[in-house]
C-alpha cells in the first residue's frame, strides 16, 4: 500500500490555473524529486499537501486513508486540519526558524505544545535529530547566529521532531550561498537511509539524480515527465523534459 | 524656603492626578488598542471598515476636541446626566490612546513575515498558540521603538485634561503666577516631566536590551 495517493489535484488562482490535474503515488521510504522551471507549480503541489493551499478538486490519501477530498465542498474544521497536517512535514526555502528561541527550542516547541510526548522524551528526542543534523554544538544559539546551511539543517530536525509519514521540501537550498548547499543536501541524503518518506522540490539537478528512486517534471501545471532518474535524465521522452534538461545542464557548464 | 516645600507638595498632588490619568489610561488603552487592531485587520469587511473609519475619526481630531465632546457630550446632546471630570478626562484619553496604540500593534503584527505563521501551521499548531508563542514577542521587539515615543507622548498630554477642569500639575503651578507673580513654579512642573519621561526612556531601553538577543 502507498504511504500516499494524490489524485487529479487541481488548484486555480482566480483565473490562472496553477495545477491541472496532478496524480502521482509515493511508496514508504522512497524519495521523490519534483523538478521543473519556475512557475510549473511545484511550489504550490507542495503547499496543497501540507494544506498551506486547499486544492480545488482531488484527492490525498495517507496509508491508504481518504484526507482531502476536493469535490466536498464542507470546509474543512480547524482541528481536522491540523490533525491531517500532520502527516507532511515542510522545509521552507527561508527556513522559517522561530528567532526568539535558541535551536533546542525550535526543536522542541511543537511537540510541546501539542504534548505529543513526555517533556523528556521530547528532549532526548530533540537532540537526537540535532545530533543527526550535526549541530550539537550549536543547541543554545539563536538563529540570527547560525549561517543560512545550519539554519536550514534545523528547520530539518524541527520537522522530522513531528515524525511526519512524509517530509516535503521546497527548494531547501535556493535561498543559500553556493558553498552553503553541500551540507543541506548531505543531511537530506543522510536521512534517505532511515525510512523517511520524501519530496523534494528542487533546482539541484545532481542532487535528484543521485538520492531519488523518482522524479517527476513538471510543467505548465501538469506531469510532463515520470520515472526513475536514469530514465529522467539519459531518456527523456518530452521535447519540454529535453529542453529543461539542457538549458539546467547549460548553467552548470 | 517655605514657598518651596509649599510649591512642592502642590505640584506632587497635581502630579498625582497626572500620573493616575496616565496609569489608567495605559492599563485599558493597551488591551483596547490590541482588540482595535484585531478588527481593523479582520477579514469581516463591515467590522474592519467601521473600526478603520473610528481611527480615522479619533486621528485626525484634536484630543482637546474629544475631551470636550465626551465631557459635555452625553448632557447637551442626549440629556444624560454628564460624568465626573477625571472620568471623562479618562474616557477620552483611552479612546484616543487606544487608536493609536492599534496603529502600532497592526503595523508590528503585518511587519512579521507569512513565513512564521506558516511555519507554525505546518507543525501542527494551534491559531492562539501561533500568536502567543511564534508572533506576539516578535511583535513586541518590533513596537518598543514606536511605543515608547508613544507613552511618552501620553505623559505630556494628560496636561490636556485641565481643559475640563481636571486639576493636575500644570494648573497647580500656574496658580502661582495669579496669586504670587512667581514662574519658577511653572518650570519646576516641567522637572517633574523631565524626571519621569527620563526614567521611561531607561526602562524601554532595557526592554529594548533585553529584546536583543534576538533579530527577527
Amino acid at each position: 500500500m502507498s504511504v500516499l495517493q494524490v489524485k487529479n489535484i487541481k488548484k486555480s488562482f482566480g483565473s490562472t490555473e496553477v495545477l491541472k490535474g496532478i496524480d502521482f503515488s509515493l511508496e514508504k521510504g522512497e524519495v521523490l524529486s519534483i523538478i521543473g522551471s519556475s512557475g510549473s507549480g511545484k511550489t504550490t503541489l507542495l503547499r496543497c499537501l501540507n494544506f498551506l493551499e486547499f486544492a480545488d478538486e482531488g484527492t490525498i490519501s495517507v496509508n491508504g486513508e481518504k484526507i482531502y477530498d476536493g469535490s466536498v465542498k464542507r470546509r474543512m474544521k480547524e482541528a481536522e486540519i491540523r490533525k491531517n497536517r500532520l502527516h507532511f512535514g515542510l522545509v521552507f526555502q527561508n527556513f522559517n526558524l522561530f528567532p526568539q528561541y535558541n535551536v533546542l527550542k525550535n526543536v522542541m516547541l511543537a511537540p510541546r505544545l501539542i504534548k505529543a510526548d513526555t517533556d523528556e522524551n521530547i528532549k532526548e528526542n530533540a537532540l537526537k535529530l540535532i545530533e543527526r543534523v550535526g549541530l550539537t554544538d550549536k543547541i543554545e544559539s539563536y538563529p540570527c547566529e547560525l549561517s543560512g546551511g545550519q539554519q536550514q539543517r534545523v528547520a530539518i530536525a524541527r520537522a522530522l521532531a513531528m515524525n511526519p509519514d512524509i517530509l516535503c521540501f521546497d527548494e531547501p537550498t535556493s535561498a543559500l550561498d553556493p558553498e552553503l548547499t553541500g551540507e543541506v543536501l548531505k543531511v537530506i541524503k543522510g536521512l534517505k537511509t532511515g525510512d523517511s518518506t520524501m519530496i523534494v522540490v528542487t533546482h539541484e539537478m545532481g542532487f535528484a539524480r543521485e538520492v531519488s528512486d523518482k522524479i517527476i517534471f513538471m510543467a505548465d501545471g501538469i506531469i510532463e515527465e515520470e520515472g526513475s532518474p536514469d530514465d529522467i535524465f539519459n531518456r527523456p521522452k518530452s521535447e519540454k523534459m529535453k529542453a529543461f534538461l539542457s538549458k539546467s545542464f547549460e548553467n552548470i557548464g | 524656603m517655605e514657598t518651596f516645600i509649599n510649591v512642592t507638595v502642590d505640584l506632587f498632588n497635581g502630579f498625582l492626578t497626572t500620573l493616575e490619568l496616565f496609569a489608567l489610561t495605559l492599563l485599558f488603552a493597551l488591551p483596547i488598542g490590541l482588540v482595535l487592531s484585531f478588527c481593523s485587520m479582520s477579514k469581516f469587511k463591515p467590522l474592519s471598515g467601521l473600526v478603520k473609519i473610528f481611527i480615522w475619526i479619533i486621528r485626525g481630531t484634536p484630543l482637546m476636541l474629544q475631551l470636550i465632546v465626551v465631557f459635555y457630550g452625553p448632557g447637551l446632546i442626549f440629556g444624560w446626566n454628564g460624568l465626573d471630570r477625571f472620568p471623562a478626562a479618562l474616557i477620552a484619553f483611552v479612546i484616543n490612546y487606544s487608536c493609536y496604540f492599534s496603529e502600532i500593534y497592526r503595523g508590528g503584527i503585518e511587519s512579521i513575515s507569512k513565513g512564521q505563521y506558516e511555519a507554525g501551521q505546518v507543525l501542527g499548531m494551534t491559531k492562539t498558540q501561533i500568536f502567543f508563542k511564534v508572533i506576539l514577542l516578535q511583535v513586541i521587539k518590533r513596537i518598543v521603538p514606536p511605543m515608547s515615543n508613544e507613552i511618552i507622548t501620553l505623559v505630556k498630554d494628560t496636561s490636556l485634561a485641565r481643559t475640563i477642569a481636571v486639576y493636575e500639575i500644570i494648573w497647580a503651578g500656574q496658580v502661582y503666577i495669579k496669586r504670587s507673580g512667581l514662574i519658577w513654579p511653572l518650570f519646576y512642573t516641567g522637572a517633574f516631566y523631565l524626571i519621569f519621561n527620563g526614567l521611561l526612556t531607561i526602562l524601554f531601553r532595557l526592554i529594548e536590551k533585553k529584546l536583543d538577543y534576538f533579530r527577527s
